[in-house]
């Protein structure tokens, strides 16, 4: 990850915090809890270094939070807040763990669910896909509503990448960590609504014309099958997979920022 | 109109021509694409490509911002392209018939361009004109009060391929009707009046230019675009950011269905509206702004930009206004293209970037980080007029008038089932009832104050008052009488908002459609109270979870109807329990047509066509 490709270089976006040592950290309420974090933090970039879960998606811990997928609403004294954008603030009251917020996740993820063409038991990501773990962790058993089934060709152009829109979620880390770490820009959003998709940055709008390779950041970091690498779909077999061994809110933390040194 | 051209050398001396009136930056990359549209009604993939290469620019960001906005298209289509507003008042004034109708005399389909190249005809969202509905545009000029004469005149035009000059001039005559006018209306600005005003008392006051902020907020001017967030206060904060320069944006994408004030605003007080700006930028010490005008009023742009030059002859606008040094601000208009969510300020801004219009996260504000990350304000067209008159006129005489906590006067525009639609300015705390004497209306079952993003009253409500103590809107009254479906009227918000959607969060993106979806299954005669159970719960999710205001109230319409017109929405239920929206003998619809079939036999048992 490259920090130089943010704009703001005093910021570790890993942490989401300025560098150095402060003073004591403010804490503000996670469900009747006290959440230490430091100034220039999110609620939720301070949830996930106290080793508290928040469902989310579309964050990331090496990239700016920008809050499109919703899953990590909270409410904040009262009103519904996105965590992975709201800063911190100390004294605030944030509730996260409760039926009401848990049932909108719930509903969230099931809106995605029916937008695209998620088909678990025939998709090679299976067991390896967040949109899946987290639907597992909230207790999805059905995706309710009546799917869209979208027309939506996949570009198999690229010789080491597959990209399969049918199971993009819009969430924006590839094209987020196309232009802030690999500084290509091989992706971008285009259209509206139900219409947004990703464009390929390349003249005739294929993958394989565009400047990307298979260890970019951007090729990497899809949560779900959208961006696939060719040829090692099964090399770890179904039920041995990340969220297979583990469920999703026991390992967060695991990918989200260091735990800040504890103050002596 | 000239003959269409699209040798590939035409196109790029198009974007050329394009890139030297509004320069190279990266920020022009919707103005240039506009412009492009306008002289081909559409972006040909070569300009696509010249355009990312002369602005420097990634060809997926053209292409992503090309699909963003609904005046921009990627295909040809056609000599002539047609939009005929679709909003619930043109619906309720016969615009679907006449659509068909058009359709049928050009032998096309709505959305279809013609195959000999010479015709599209589309609905659009909401074009601006429902005091005159039903109303269309016709390669960007509006034709107003429709009805099958005008449609079959239109029709013949088009078909003779008359260029737009040698039509009837009549044809495109829109009407400015005034109801009832207070002092915003009844006002005659000599053009500088108001700036040499706010000029003497910043000269007067110890303070300088913070005199004309002290005076805005000592007459408690609220935001008139709906939210009525106090504008000193909003200015003061800009204001006191060090970043320079500092930014003034006026919000003339009027897009909340049933909302007209603006346009004459615009077409008769360009002077006031931009005496308003530049009074701002005095407050605020501005140097650059913008007005942001929405696609459907591009009809506007030459007059306005003819006003801009007056005043900059004058004196008015440019280096040292009014001969003070340092006063120096000018004025430059964006046109928009289609796109409702672009009336949000953080997406106007984002859209002046030439950016697709995406609401912006909130730290940072826009008076902190706006328009290239400059301290900005952006308030409503009707906010700088009377930001102009209180500085013109007096806070006294501006607070002389509304109610405690909302000062002055609001301009409504009324449209709908009622005798009188036009402009009507009232002081604030008129209450619904009178306005509905007023303009004529009878048999009211309902008034939409505020369109669609706004709220539904029914006849208990009517002694209500507008005013930001009770009923905030930014002006649309939509009336209803009993001869409305209110189902219907939801139902058609519900596809409103899907259409608009920005599509950025998961809630409004995927729930506006889930509604429209819902409506038109309970409309078709599949409809449960589970259904309704799940409206309800959607448009929960839809306020708490959504990015902007948008998706927030995008489930409001749904709601209100619920409580109000419930029985609109029960008689079409056909269970209790979950039904599926799946219609099996439908599914068979295009084997019959394909087999040319309708006899029993082609139908599932029991059901008939």
């Amino acid at each position: 990850m490259s920090v130089s490709a943010l704009s703001d270089p005093a910021v570790d976006p890993s942490r989401g915090c300025k560098r150095g040592e402060g003073p004591a950290p403010e804490v503000f309420a996670l469900d009747g809890e006290a959440v230490p974090f430091e100034p220039g933090q999110t609620i939720l970039q301070a949830a996930l270094a106290a080793g508290r879960h928040i469902p989310h998606l579309c964050y990331h811990p090496e990239f700016r939070p920008h809050g499109s997928c919703k899953l990590c609403t909270v409410k904040v004294n009262g009103w519904h807040a996105t965590s992975c954008t709201t800063p911190a603030r100390a004294g605030l009251a944030v509730e996260s763990e409760t039926q009401e917020l848990n049932d909108e996740r719930r509903m969230l993820v099931q809106l995605l669910f029916v937008e695209g063409n998620h088909f678990c038991p025939s998709c090679e990501k299976s067991g390896d896909c967040k949109l899946q773990a987290v639907a597992y962790d909230l207790g999805m058993t059905s995706p309710r509503f009546d799917p869209f089934f979208p027309d939506r060709p996949v570009d198999a152009s690229h010789p080491d990448i597959l990209l399969d829109f049918n199971r993009c979620i819009l969430c924006e880390l590839c094209v987020r960590a196309s232009a802030e770490v690999d500084g290509k820009s091989v992706l971008a959003l285009g259209g509206r609504g139900l219409g947004k998709h990703l464009e390929v940055n390349s003249p005739t709008g294929l993958l394989r014309d565009s400047t990307a390779t298979v260890d970019d950041k951007a090729m990497t970091v899809c949560p779900v099958g959208a961006i696939l690498p060719k040829r090692r779909g099964f090399a770890i077999p179904i039920g041995r997979r990340r969220y297979d061994l583990k469920p999703l809110h026991l390992q967060a933390q695991e990918h989200a920022p260091r735990t800040p040194e504890p103050t002596p | 109109m000239s003959e269409l051209s699209l040798e590939p050398s035409g196109v790029a001396d198009c974007v050329d021509a394009a890139v030297a009136y509004w320069g190279s930056d990266s920020t022009r990359l919707l103005q240039v694409l506009r412009e492009v549209q306008e002289r081909y009604n559409h972006v040909p993939p070569a300009a696509l490509e010249h355009v990312a290469r002369r602005l420097c620019v990634p060809i997926s960001r053209v292409r992503g911002v090309a699909a963003f906005y609904d005046f921009l298209a990627t295909e040809p289509l056609g000599l002539y392209h047609v939009l005929f507003s679709d909003d619930v008042v043109d619906r309720m004034h016969g615009s679907a018939a006449l659509l068909d109708r058009m359709c049928h005399r050009l032998w096309v389909e709505p959305g279809k361009p013609s195959e000999d190249g010479l015709v599209c005809v589309e609905r659009a969202s909401f074009l601006g004109f429902c005091d005159q509905a039903p109303s269309l545009l016709v390669n960007q000029r509006p034709i107003t009060r429709l009805d099958e004469a005008r449609v079959d005149l239109v029709c013949e035009c088009i078909l003779a391929r008359r260029p737009l000059a040698e039509w009837p001039a009549e044809l495109f005559v829109v009407e400015e009707t005034v109801r009832r006018a207070g002092p915003l209306l009844g006002d005659t600005l000599v053009p500088g009046a108001a700036l040499r005003a706010a000029l003497e008392r910043c000269v007067a006051s110890p303070t300088g230019t913070q005199a004309v902020l002290e005076e805005i907020k000592r007459a408690n001017l609220l935001g008139r675009g709906g939210a009525g967030y106090t504008t000193g206060l909003k200015w003061e904060s800009c204001r006191r950011q060090s970043t320079t320069p500092r930014v003034v944006v006026c919000n003339a994408d009027e897009g909340e269905p049933g909302t007209f004030k603006d346009r004459l605003l615009l077409t008769r007080y360009a002077d006031l509206v931009f005496e308003g700006m530049t009074v701002a930028a005095l407050g605020i010490e501005a140097k650059l702004g913008f007005l942001y005008l929405r696609g459907e009023y591009r009809y506007l742009l030459d007059g306005l930009r003819e006003t801009l030059d007056c005043r900059r002859r004058a004196g008015l606008l440019g280096p040292s206004i009014c001969g003070r040094d340092g006063f120096d601000f000018d004025i430059e208009i964006h046109v928009g293209a289609g796109s409702y969510v672009c009336g949000e300020a953080s997406a106007l801004v984002e859209s002046l970037e030439g950016n697709r219009g995406i609401p912006r996260n909130r730290p940072p504000r826009l008076a902190e980080k706006g328009y290239l990350g400059l301290p900005t304000i952006v308030n409503n067209v009707e906010t700088y007029c009377a930001a102009a008159q209180i500085l013109e006129h007096g806070v006294e005489r501006f607070r002389a008038l509304g109610t405690a906590k909302s000062s002055g006067t609001k301009l409504l525009s009324v449209s709908g089932d009622c005798a009188r639609p036009g402009i009507y300015e009232y002081p604030f705390g008129v209450t619904v009832r009178e306005v509905l004497a007023d303009c004529g209306a009878g048999r009211t079952i309902a008034v939409q104050c505020g369109g669609p993003s706004g709220r539904c009253l029914d006849q208990d409500e009517f002694d209500r008052r507008i005013a930001f103590e009770d009923i905030e809107t930014g002006g649309a009254l939509i009336v209803f009488d009993d001869g409305r479906d209110m189902f219907e009227v939801a139902r058609h918000f519900s596809h409103f908002f899907a259409d608009e959607s920005c599509g950025f969060c998961t809630p409004c993106r995927v729930g506006t459609s889930l509604l429209a979806r819902l409506m038109d299954k309970i409309s078709d005669g599949r409809g449960s109270e589970h259904d309704l159970q799940t409206i309800e719960q959607l448009a929960r999710l839809l306020h708490g979870a959504s990015h902007c205001g948008l998706g927030e109230s995008a489930g409001k319409p749904l709601l209100d109807t619920l409580q109000r017109f419930r029985p609109t929405y029960a008689r079409r239920l056909v269970a209790h329990g979950v039904e599926p929206a799946f219609d099996l003998d439908g599914a068979l619809a295009r084997a019959r047509r394909v087999t040319g079939r309708d006899d029993p036999g082609a139908h599932l048992l029991g059901e008939t066509a």
